[in-house]
């Protein structure tokens, strides 16, 4: 055993960012699949116009936080959450899920971005017109300007100018991570959630993708799930360490990945666990 | 954010559009629904009333006498029985021979389509066909036509089926058996095809359902007997045959028989159906 | 199972067992082969009987058997414009009633209804694929047909104008037996199958695309319609062709109910027949050589339609389809 269990789930620490800056309050979240719990009592606060990584083990739980806060689990039966996310003030879990509709717009300003990317199948410009379209009507102008400034905010229309027509699928993993990045930006979220996106993809790939979501950090807010510790230490303005379907530690990160303060996250950090 | 417009807000119409569809499709399925319950309906309360003892114990009666429908039961399942005897040879040797032998070949890919092809041929062909080949040459409809027809019916679904199912066997098995010093044919023999036997199983069944109900097809085989026969050599009766030929007819009594036929019918074929699904299924969770 | 061919044989004496086991693997091998060559000979042995039956007639009526109507056995004169036509458009009308019906049922047992009702529902749309096309013609004969003539037909007949679009088109012989109610029948009868591939096709779209959609804030009708029913169209369409070929050939229930004239159609709830229905209702019948030899023809170009319509089907649709 390399660390002591019931010390690791007993011992939390929290620096939270202050109230007034966070975009995103989660509390006391619990998450079940069917009857499997796969988070206790998960506090995360999300500073606006920040990015917050989520890094731990696999299997601790920190996708399955991801992927409740833009509520994508309600695609499926068994799949449950109790507790509290405070979008705005709003209880995200507080609403129903009103015929699709309500979910929907939230989901429009609580954009994702999955592990593997998933361009649609039409071309790389409809990709990115299809979320904007769903929200309004937009002129051919109007839409190539936003066409063109999506991309080129995820750091890839240099690469795709020339062939905007062709089929999304065409493009390479790390261009269609992009391209998914893009499509995800196009529709103006006030949130990006990423799930673990670089995980596919090579060095050189993942450094414009990081570029990327820096940039992005003026105008939205980013929660990134990833495995990659050096990339949470590069981008990440918040870390949160999860174990065991709990959040363990949360800190700056110029702070969390010198100094861990908990047992656990410091042998998770020196690659003594996962 | 949502655009406002007179009336309703878009936010509002993509939620409206949303349950006008979802509205349409629960629609469309209540639609199929009910099809099936009123068919099934209308079979109970027409057929249950013709099911006595008579039925299973008396033969084709003149109108307007008591009667029953041995002589098709009986025919129906000699011909069934026959044909699925040779089916199940048949196709589980052509469906090894897919699975295990021709894999990759050009040839086995153009046995595998034309197998498709034949599994959803109009049945009628097959009738015609077996008119040309044996009753024609033969000089008289006899059961063995009829049985023929059937199998070349149900051939092409137990083909299917056991392709399907030995590919689902791993390759372990194979090398397994393979490295005990086994030559292919045996592995096969006694390994594959043991652990396959649910869904062997399966294949039989779903070639059952899709022949016993077949009527088209032994319209101008086995053509029809109005007495109990058991000759493989002469004319036989047929559920189906008898109740397309009862059910047209203009007498109460026939018609009566026609229902209770077709209810029989039915039980026996949606029966194989779903047990041989079930076993399918059994048999891919494993 | 062969209990002789000792797999564990003593190294020392396995020359004649091994040998022997090697030839009944041969012999297997080959059993095998020819168990699919016989599969291989029935399809072309049905083209070629076929072929080789209807020739008398073909040859003798040439390109008139195609287009003239007058089908009859007293002069031995056969024209099969009548049944082709027949069944072309009943085949097509059945696919126009059930393609909107099976993408119906399909979307709303993938996506849009809860886990325990998709499950019984998925099962009853399978089991109307289980029942016997004679069953669907009784039904038909007995239950459609008299319902479709007293609240369909009748009505039509008393408050149609002579000439007016209504009784241009949807007139005819108020008994319920026309090539509509044939093809109502039809549908019902292909519906399951198309809806019950749909329902694959649509289970086989990769979670991750669906989630990614549903991620950019569409709605369920939204992601169906946009992401999914483009995602699965190639193969749809061969699920669509294959339902087809058995709308084409489907016999009995169409027998039943059609209403069994050789006319061409003149409307749309005029009685007719199909290919299939001459050839059940006429076959033990026919005494003349020629009349067996055009029904055989018949036969045959059923035979060419429904190969060309399940072939596409089959290249659409790829292998791992039903």
């Amino acid at each position: 055993m390399i660390f002591n269990e019931s010390q690791a789930l007993t011992e939390t620490v929290m620096h939270a960012p202050p109230p007034e800056e966070r975009v995103l309050d989660v509390r006391g979240l619990d998450f079940f699949y069917g009857k499997n719990q796969a988070l206790y009592g998960v506090d995360l606060p999300v500073a606006r116009n920040q990015i917050t990584a989520l890094i731990g083990p696999s299997g601790c739980g920190k996708s399955t936080l991801l992927r409740t806060l833009n509520r994508i689990y309600d695609l499926y039966p068994g799949q449950r959450a109790a507790g509290e996310i405070l979008f705005n003030g709003e209880n995200l879990l507080g609403t129903g899920d009103g015929g699709g509709g309500d979910l929907a717009r939230l989901r429009s300003r609580i954009g994702m971005v999955f592990q593997r990317p998933t361009p649609f199948p039409m071309s790389i410009y409809d990709n990115i017109a299809f979320g904007v379209r769903l929200q309004r009507n937009v002129g051919k102008a109007e839409m190539n300007e936003i066409v063109e400034r999506s991309l080129t905010r995820a750091a890839l229309w240099d690469e795709v100018k020339d062939k905007l027509d062709k089929s999304g699928l065409g493009l390479s993993g790390g261009q269609q991570q992009r391209l998914c990045v893009a499509r995800g930006i196009a529709v103006e979220p006030e949130i990006l959630l990423l799930d673990e996106p670089a995980s596919a993809l090579d060095p050189l790939s993942t450094a414009k993708l990081e570029t990327a979501l820096v940039e992005l950090k003026s105008s939205l807010t980013i929660v990134i799930v990833t495995h990659n510790l050096q990339q949470a230490a590069r981008i990440s303005d918040h870390t949160g360490f999860m174990l065991l379907g709990r959040l363990v530690e949360f800190r700056p990160s110029s702070e969390a990945f010198l100094k861990p303060e908990t047992q656990a996250m410091r042998d998770y950090v020196t690659g003594r666990y996962g | 954010m949502a655009l406002t417009v007179p009336g309703l807000s878009r936010h509002a119409r993509r939620k409206l559009a949303n349950y006008i569809i979802v509205g349409l499709a629960t629609l469309a399925t209540l639609i199929a629904v009910a099809a099936l319950v009123m068919i099934l309906a209308s079979l109970v309360i027409n057929g249950l009333g013709g099911i006595n003892l008579h039925l299973f114990t008396m033969d084709q009666p003149p109108p307007g006498e008591p009667g029953g429908m041995r002589n098709a039961l009986v025919g129906s399942l000699i011909m069934c029985g026959g044909g699925m005897l040779l089916a199940v040879v048949i196709g589980i040797l052509s469906g090894t021979w897919l699975a295990e032998y021709g894999d990759g070949s050009r040839l086995a890919a153009v046995v595998r389509f034309l197998n498709d092809v034949l599994l959803s041929a109009p049945s009628i062909l097959i009738g015609l066909f077996v008119y040309e080949m044996v009753v024609r040459p033969f000089h008289g409809f006899s059961a063995l036509a009829g049985a023929v027809a059937l199998a070349f019916l149900a051939t092409p679904v137990v083909t299917r089926t056991t392709e399907d199912i030995l590919r689902l066997q791993p390759n372990a098995l194979r090398e397994a058996g393979m490295a005990l010093g086994a030559g292919k044919g045996h592995v096969i023999r006694s390994v594959i095809w043991r652990a396959s036997g649910s869904g062997l199983m399966t294949g039989g069944l779903l070639g059952f359902a899709r022949i016993s109900g077949e009527t088209a097809p032994l319209l101008f085989t086995s053509l029809g007997n109005p007495f109990l026969s058991f000759k493989l050599n002469q004319p036989m009766a047929s559920l189906p045959t008898t109740i397309f030929q009862f059910a047209l007819s203009a007498y109460d009594d026939w018609r009566q028989l026609a229902w209770a036929g077709a209810l029989i019918i039915a039980i026996a074929v949606l029966s194989a159906n779903i047990i041989g699904r079930a076993l399918a299924r059994g048999s891919k969770n494993t | 199972m062969p209990t002789d061919v000792t797999i564990d044989a003593p190294r020392g004496d396995t020359v004649r067992g091994k040998s022997r086991a090697h030839q009944q693997d041969a012999w297997f091998r080959v059993l095998c082969f020819s168990a699919a060559m016989v599969l291989m000979a029935t399809l072309a042995g049905l083209i070629v009987s076929l072929a080789i039956g209807g020739w008398p007639a073909l040859s003798k009526f040439g390109l008139g058997f195609f287009t003239s109507s007058e089908w009859n056995p007293v002069t031995d004169n056969y024209g099969a414009a009548g049944p082709i036509i027949g069944t072309l458009v009943t085949a097509f009308l059945a696919m126009v009633i059930a393609l909107p019906l099976a993408v119906g049922i399909s979307v709303f047992l993938v996506e849009f209804c809860p886990a325990w009702i998709a499950r019984p529902v998925g099962m009853a749309v399978e089991l109307l694929a289980g029942i016997p096309s004679i069953v669907y013609g009784m039904w038909g004969l007995f239950v459609l047909a008299p319902w479709f003539a007293a609240h369909v037909q009748v009505p039509i007949m008393m408050h149609a104008a002579p000439g007016s679009f209504m009784d241009r088109w949807f007139s005819g012989v108020p008994n319920g037996a026309n090539i509509f109610t044939a093809s109502l029948i039809l549908a019902i009868m292909v519906l399951p199958y198309i809806a019950t591939v749909f329902r694959e096709l649509l289970l086989s779209i990769p979670p991750y695309l669906r989630e990614a959609a549903y991620g950019m804030g569409a709605t369920p009708y939204e992601v169906v319609g946009n992401i999914m029913l483009p995602y699965i169209k190639r193969s749809a369409i061969g699920a669509v062709m294959l339902g087809l070929g058995r709308a084409l050939g489907e016999t009995m229930a169409v027998t039943f109910i059609i209403g069994n004239s050789h006319d061409l159609p003149n409307s749309l709830f005029a009685s007719g027949s199909t290919i299939a229905s001459t050839i059940a209702n006429e076959f033990t019948e026919a005494t003349g050589d020629m009349h067996i030899s055009a029904l055989i023809a018949l036969g045959f170009v059923l035979f060419l339609i429904t190969f060309v319509v399940l072939a596409a089907a089959r290249l659409l649709i790829g292998r791992e389809r039903v």
